[in-house]
């Protein structure tokens, strides 16, 4: 309804977290897209996500990304060589389920969707080594998010059962853990203007490999929308020790476009 | 890096503090700070404008009387935000009966309609407010 509101969702998400509605500016008779690529650089790594989705009559949204781990001059001293990357593929489907974000506003029902993501990571051989159990994995989610434009929030909390270490990028399962875990994600955002969100996410991730204690991922972000088709973001994140390197923490940035 | 953060996180706290004093007047309604009946009558004025104008939209228009519309809408937003009306129109699905409007349409309105808030200065905050209170029309308005 406002620039901010449908382009925020229409990268696939807030950040960490996907939000419940279906990406793009498509109405129940037409279709929307966007393509992005976000990179973040913390202490030791570098993150790197590019990908692009679909959103079709509001109903299904299919995306795909492509993520590379980058170790850069840490690859040694984790035993890899320089600039070793672990790499993953994440093919994703979302489903409307019920409720509009926006249009429901006499209402606290949230508009609500569920998703899975098929994920297969790079490398088996050395995921295996690291205590992983498998190099492919899926996420099944459902979302849950309002828009309250009379507060000027959005909302939104999804529940993710997954077995995805580091979100696959180092395998899945692991000899700690080899189950499924419940993990919660919740993100807010509050417009300052038609241009302007800013926002929060947060997300658990699960803990199966026992070489390496996994933490929660944070982020804060302000996302700049200069009209319909482009939006900006800068974030600091927090995505905890990885790899036995310490706090991962550090500044992303990432770019869409869309229609 | 140290410092870019920093600045991000002052700009972060620096809007979330602009973003907080947004605050009213408690006495003052809606319709108030849209402008009292010279904003409503300039912010409807300016959305037909607009919709006339729009291609994605316009042509909804083809069999309306305009004047009644707008004379209507005033009425009816004046109604809706506190203001001192009553609206004498149909309901909303009985007057969008027939015309096979799409989320597209209704998005299209929308749109004009924030421009033309925008046009009369009317804050980020109060048009939310007034677009909370219409947004929910979408049911009754949208049938295709």
């Amino acid at each position: 309804m406002t620039g901010g509101v449908t382009q925020v969702e229409g990268a696939g998400g807030a950040g960490l977290t996907p939000w419940a509605t279906i990406t793009g500016y498509g109405t129940e008779n037409s279709y929307g897209a966007n393509v992005f690529y976000t990179e973040a650089q913390t202490r030791n790594f570098t993150l790197r996500s590019t990908g692009a989705a679909v959103g079709i009559k509001n109903r299904l949204e299919l995306s795909y990304a492509h993520q590379e781990f980058d170790t850069g001059d840490t690859g040694p001293v984790l035993g890899l060589r320089q600039g070793y990357k672990f790499k993953q593929d994440i093919i994703g489907a979302k489903l409307r389920i019920t409720g509009d974000a926006v249009y429901d506003q006499d209402s606290w029902v949230p508009q609500i969707a569920v998703g899975a993501q098929y994920k297969k990571a790079s490398d088996e051989g050395l995921l295996t080594a690291l205590g992983a159990k498998d190099d492919d994995g899926i996420d099944i989610y459902a979302s849950a998010t309002k828009v309250m434009l009379d507060k000027n929030l959005i909302v939104g909390a999804t529940l993710r059962g997954t077995k995805a270490n580091q979100l696959g990028l180092l395998g899945f399962g692991g000899d700690a853990n080899d189950d499924y875990q419940i993990e919660f994600e919740g993100s807010v955002a509050y417009m300052v203007s038609r241009k302007v969100v800013i926002g929060a996410d947060y997300r658990t991730k699960p803990n199966n490999l026992s070489f390496a204690e996994e933490q929660d991922a944070k982020a804060a972000y302000i996302a700049y929308f200069p009209n319909k088709h482009v939006s900006f973001t800068a974030a600091y994140a927090d995505l905890g020790d990885v790899a036995l390197q310490g706090k991962q923490d550090g500044l992303y940035g990432s770019i869409q476009l869309g229609f | 890096m140290i410092n870019l953060q920093k600045i991000i996180l002052s700009a972060f706290m620096g809007l979330s503090l602009t973003a907080c004093q947004t605050t009213y007047n408690p006495s003052e309604t809606l319709y108030d700070r849209l402008g009292g009946d010279s904003g409503v009558t300039a912010i409807v004025s300016g959305t037909l404008d607009y919709t006339l104008k729009d291609d994605r939209i316009a042509h909804t228009f083809e069999n309306s009387n305009v004047e009644r519309v707008e004379t209507l809408l005033i009425e009816q937003i004046c109604d809706l935000t506190g203001g001192p009306c009553e609206y004498s129109g149909q309901t909303m699905e009985r007057s969008h009966r027939g015309l096979e409007l799409t989320s597209l349409h209704f998005n299209a309105l929308v749109e004009n309609m924030q421009k033309a808030m925008n046009d009369n200065d009317v804050d980020f905050s109060s048009q939310n407010d007034l677009l909370a209170i219409l947004a929910p029309m979408h049911r009754d308005v949208v049938t295709k």
